[in-house]
C-alpha cells in the first residue's frame, strides 16, 4: 500500500484500542500514513472526519479469507474480494491458498501480492500451503514461502490428513514461529454430508456431518501441537465440544489459538429446513447448544477471533441441489453487523474485546505489524457507527458472488469508514 | 362430495397447498381430506379401472431424475384416469447430462405449458427447491432419503381400509429407517392422523434420536411384533449407504426378517405392508410376503387412488377467489372437463 502524505484528523470518536488499555473519546492524528498521536491535537489537519458518535478501532483483520484468484474468478478475485473487505471494515486479510493453482511456491505468493498492490484497496497477507499442491503428501517449501512473505500455512478446505506430516509441519514451522492454520475433519466420518448431524438431518433425510468430525481432529492436532510445540491456530470452530477441548488445551499451556465465524455464533442447523444451500459451509451449522458453546468461547477468550471463512461461490454453483452445491457463505460485508448485534448490542462481549478479536489478536497471531494505534504504527482504521440499524441487500455486495442467507436481515452496526496506510479507502455512502 | 358428483366438483377449501412437497408440514385435517379424497376417486373410478375427465386439458410432467418403474407408471396411470396428457421426462434422456441445471430443466418444461411437475431426485429438498422457481404444482414423488408423500399417503389410506381410524392403531416400521423416505413419509402422516409408531430395526439405521418426536425407538423385532397391529416392512436400501451398517445379510436377516415363526407370535390380524420393491429373504420370507396379513397388492391399487387424489387437489378447478400458499395465485384461465 503506498501510505497518504499529509494529515488526517479523525474528531470526537470513541477510540478502542485493546493493545494500549484504550478506550475513550479523543482524537487521533494521522501523517504521512502513521498514527501520529491519541489525544488533543493543536495542529491543523489536511483533513477532518468527524467521529463523533462512532468507534474508532485499529484496522479490523479478517485472517480467514478465499479470494479465488488465480484459477476460479468467476467467484470472486483478489480486487473485489478485498473491495468487499473494504466494505465490511477490514483494512486486512489473510488470504486462504486453496486456489487454483493452490499458494505453494514463491511465484504464487509474487502473484497474490502483485494483484494486491495493483487493486490497491486493502493488505493482502498470504497464507502458504502446508503441503505441496495442497496434497498432504509432503511439505510444501515452507521456508522460501516465508522469505516470499507467506505469514501462516494452512491446506485449508481440507485438514492436513497425514498426521505424521501434520507433526512435521507444526516441527518445521517452529524454526519461523509460523502457526499452522488447520481445518479440522475427519473426512471418513463427514463424508458425503451437507449438513450437521442431528435431529434436523434426520427428518429431513440429509446426510449428516457428526460434530466428532470435526472434535475428533481438534484433539489429534492439539496432541501434535503439544508435542511439537508447534503453533495450532484451530480454524472456523463450530462445536461446543471442540470448544472445550482447546479451552482444555490452552489451560495447560499448549500453543493454541482459535477462530469462530459469524454464522457459526448466528445460526443453526434449522437453517437447513427449507433446503437453501446458503446454508451450507463446512463445517456445518450446528445446534443451539454449540451456538452457546461458541458465544461462550468468545467471551471468556478461548476463542481468540472472529473470522469470517469468506467463501464465494458464483450462484450458479450454488443454485443446485443441495448435495451438488458446494460448501460456503459469504463473510466479509456483514461480519460487523453480526458481530455487534449479536455480540456486543446483547451485552454479551464488549466493544474492546470485539476489537481486539476482529483486530489485534488476528494480528498477534498472524505476526503483523497491524492491530493497534500505537503512536507510529500504520494507520489502518475502521470507523463503525455502533447505532447503526441497516438490513443487508446482497445485491448491494461489493463481493463478485451473493451466497448470503443474511440477505434481508436486519443489523445493528456498520463499518461506515475504512482507512489503509492513513487514505480513507471506502467510505458508506460515498464508495 | 360423493363419487357421482366429483366430475363437477372444485376442490373442497379444505385444500389450499399448490404442491404436496411432504407430509410433515400438513396438518392432520389436510391428510385425512387427502385420504377422503383419494376414496371418493378409487370409488367412482370403479376401483381405480375406470377413466373419468376431471382433468382433460391438463398436462402433467414426470420429471424423473431417478430410476423408477412402479411409482411413475403409477402416475402416469393415475393422471391418465383422471384424462390428464401425462409426458415422461428422465434425466438419462435429457440436457441434464450436457450440465444444464434442474432448475432451467423444470423452467424449460414450464415453459411448455404444462400444469403440474411428478418430481424424483436423490437429493432431499429438490422438489421443494423446484416449488419455489416454477409457476406450476410440484408433487413429490421421492426426494432422497426425505419423503415420499404419496407412498405415505397410500400405505396409511391401506391401513385405513382396514381399520377405520387410526387413532389409537400401533405401527411399526422395520428396517432400513436412516435412508427411507417411505418411513418418514409414514412417521408424520401417522403421528399426524393419532397413530402410535415405533421404529425397529439396529441402531446404524434406526437412531435413538428419533425418540424427539414422540415414538418409540426399539432394536428388538421380537419385542413388538406382539405390539403391532400393522408392520411395515421397509426395503435395505444398499444403494444409499456409504458403509454397510450391519456385519452381514444373513445377520440383518436372523433380527429383523419377518418370518412365518415371527408372526405365530403376533396379533391374529396383523397387517403387513410392503412399499416393494421386497428383497424376499431380508425384509421377510417368501411365505411373510404371500400370506393373508399381506396387503402389498392393496398397495399398489390404493396408490393410484391416492395419486388421483394428488392429482386432482393439486391441478383440478378450484373457487376462483380461493387463497394459495407459497403466495401464488392458481391460473383460473384452463379448462377443466
Amino acid at each position: 500500500m503506498t501510505a497518504a502524505t499529509g494529515t488526517l484528523l479523525l474528531r470526537g470518536g470513541r477510540v478502542v484500542d485493546p493493545a494500549q488499555g484504550i478506550d475513550r473519546i479523543d482524537d487521533v492524528l494521522v501523517r504521512d500514513g502513521k498514527v501520529v498521536v491519541i489525544g488533543q491535537s493543536h495542529e491543523a489537519a489536511d483533513a477532518t472526519i468527524d467521529a463523533k458518535g462512532l468507534v474508532v478501532s485499529p484496522g479490523l483483520i479478517d485472517m480467514h479469507v478465499h479470494l479465488r484468484e488465480p484459477g476460479r474468478e468467476e467467484d470472486e478475485t483478489i480486487e473485489t474480494g478485498t473491495r468487499a473487505a473494504l466494505a465490511g471494515g477490514f483494512t486486512s486479510v489473510a488470504c486462504i491458498p486453496n486456489t487454483e493453482p493452490p499458494i505453494d511456491t514463491q511465484a504464487a505468493v509474487e502473484f497474490i501480492r502483485q494483484k494486491a498492490a495493483r487493486a490497491d484497496t486493502c493488505n493482502v497477507f498470504v497464507v502458504g500451503c502446508v503441503s505441496r499442491n495442497r496434497e498432504g503428501k509432503e511439505l510444501a517449501e515452507i521456508g522460501r514461502l516465508v522469505e516470499a512473505g507467506a505469514v501462516a500455512f494452512s491446506d485449508d478446505g481440507a485438514p492436513v490428513y497425514d498426521a505424521e506430516l501434520m507433526r512435521r509441519a507444526f516441527e518445521y514451522c517452529r524454526m519461523f514461529d509460523k502457526p499452522i492454520l488447520a481445518h479440522e475433519e475427519v473426512l471418513e466420518l463427514s463424508r458425503g454430508g451437507v449438513m450437521h448431524e442431528g435431529l434436523v438431518s434426520l427428518v429431513l433425510g440429509l446426510t449428516g456431518m457428526p460434530a466428532a468430525a470435526e472434535e475428533v481432529m481438534i484433539g489429534r492436532d492439539i496432541a501434535l501441537s503439544e508435542v511439537t510445540g508447534g503453533r495450532l491456530h484451530v480454524m472456523h470452530v463450530s462445536t461446543a465440544a471442540g470448544v472445550a477441548l482447546i479451552r482444555a488445551a490452552k489451560a495447560r499451556g499448549a500453543r493454541v489459538t482459535a477462530e469462530a465465524c459469524p454464522h457459526h455464533f448466528t445460526l443453526t442447523d434449522e437453517g437447513l429446513r427449507g433446503f437453501d444451500s446458503n446454508y451450507k459451509m463446512s463445517p456445518p451449522l450446528r445446534t443451539s447448544a454449540d451456538v452457546e458453546g461458541i458465544i461462550e468461547g468468545i467471551v471468556d477468550g478461548t476463542i481468540d477471533c472472529i473470522a469470517t471463512d469468506h467463501a464465494p461461490h458464483a450462484p450458479e454453483k450454488k443454485m443446485l441441489e443441495l448435495d451438488r452445491a458446494p460448501f460456503g457463505i459469504l463473510g466479509l460485508e456483514t461480519a460487523v453487523g453480526l458481530t455487534v448485534t449479536r455480540l456486543v448490542s446483547s451485552g454479551k462481549i464488549s466493544w474492546p474485546r470485539m476489537i481486539e478479536s476482529m483486530s489485534t489478536l488476528p494480528a498477534r497471531i498472524l505476526g503483523v505489524d497491524r492491530g493497534t494505534l500505537r503512536p507510529g504504527a500504520v494507520a489502518d482504521i475502521t470507523l463503525i457507527d455502533p447505532a447503526m440499524d441497516w438490513t443487508v441487500d446482497v445485491k448491494s455486495f461489493q463481493s463478485k458472488s451473493v451466497n448470503s442467507p443474511f440477505d434481508g436481515w436486519k443489523l445493528q452496526g456498520r463499518a461506515v469508514a475504512t482507512i489503509v496506510a492513513g487514505r480513507v479507502k471506502y467510505r458508506l455512502g460515498r464508495g | 362430495m360423493t363419487p357421482a358428483s366429483i366430475q363437477s366438483e372444485r376442490v373442497p377449501a379444505g385444500w389450499q397447498h399448490r404442491h404436496l412437497l411432504d407430509l410433515e408440514r400438513l396438518t392432520g385435517d389436510e391428510i385425512r381430506l387427502l385420504l377422503d379424497t383419494a376414496a371418493l376417486f378409487k370409488e367412482a373410478t370403479d376401483n381405480c379401472r375406470r377413466k373419468l375427465t376431471v382433468l382433460t386439458g391438463s398436462t402433467v410432467v414426470n420429471l424423473f431424475f431417478e430410476n423408477s418403474t412402479r411409482t411413475r407408471t403409477s402416475f402416469s396411470l393415475a393422471a391418465r384416469r383422471l384424462g390428464a396428457d401425462v409426458v415422461d421426462f428422465s434425466a438419462s434422456t435429457s440436457s441434464l447430462s450436457k450440465g444444464e441445471s434442474f432448475i432451467d430443466t423444470a423452467r424449460n418444461l414450464e415453459a411448455m405449458g404444462i400444469d403440474a411437475v411428478i418430481v424424483r431426485h436423490s437429493t432431499p429438498g429438490t422438489p421443494h427447491l423446484l416449488a419455489q422457481h416454477l409457476d406450476v404444482g410440484v408433487i413429490n414423488a421421492g426426494d432422497g432419503p426425505h419423503e415420499h408423500p404419496t407412498q405415505g399417503l397410500l400405505d396409511i389410506f391401506s391401513i385405513r381400509e382396514r381399520l377405520g381410524d387410526l387413532r389409537g392403531v400401533t405401527v411399526g416400521l422395520v428396517g432400513d429407517i436412516a435412508h427411507s423416505r417411505t418411513a418418514r413419509s409414514n412417521l408424520w402422516g401417522l403421528l399426524k392422523l393419532g397413530a402410535k409408531v415405533i421404529l425397529c430395526g439396529p441402531p446404524t439405521l434406526v437412531s435413538h434420536r428419533w425418540r424427539e418426536l414422540g415414538v418409540e425407538v426399539s432394536h428388538d423385532l421380537d419385542d413388538i411384533v406382539p405390539r403391532c397391529d400393522v408392520l411395515n416392512l421397509l426395503r435395505i436400501q444398499f444403494e444409499r449407504q456409504n458403509t454397510r451398517p450391519f456385519p452381514s445379510v444373513r445377520e440383518y436377516a436372523h433380527l429383523y426378517a419377518m418370518t412365518s415363526d415371527r408372526l405365530t407370535r403376533a396379533k391374529p390380524d396383523l397387517l403387513i405392508l410392503a412399499p416393494g420393491p421386497i428383497n424376499r429373504g431380508v425384509e421377510m420370507t417368501a411365505e411373510v410376503a404371500d400370506c393373508r396379513h399381506s396387503l402389498i397388492l392393496d398397495q399398489v391399487t390404493n396408490g393410484l387412488a391416492v395419486r388421483m387424489g394428488v392429482l386432482w387437489l393439486t391441478c383440478g378447478p378450484r373457487e376462483p377467489a380461493a387463497a394459495r400458499t407459497h403466495g401464488q395465485p392458481v391460473s383460473d384461465t384452463r379448462s377443466h372437463g
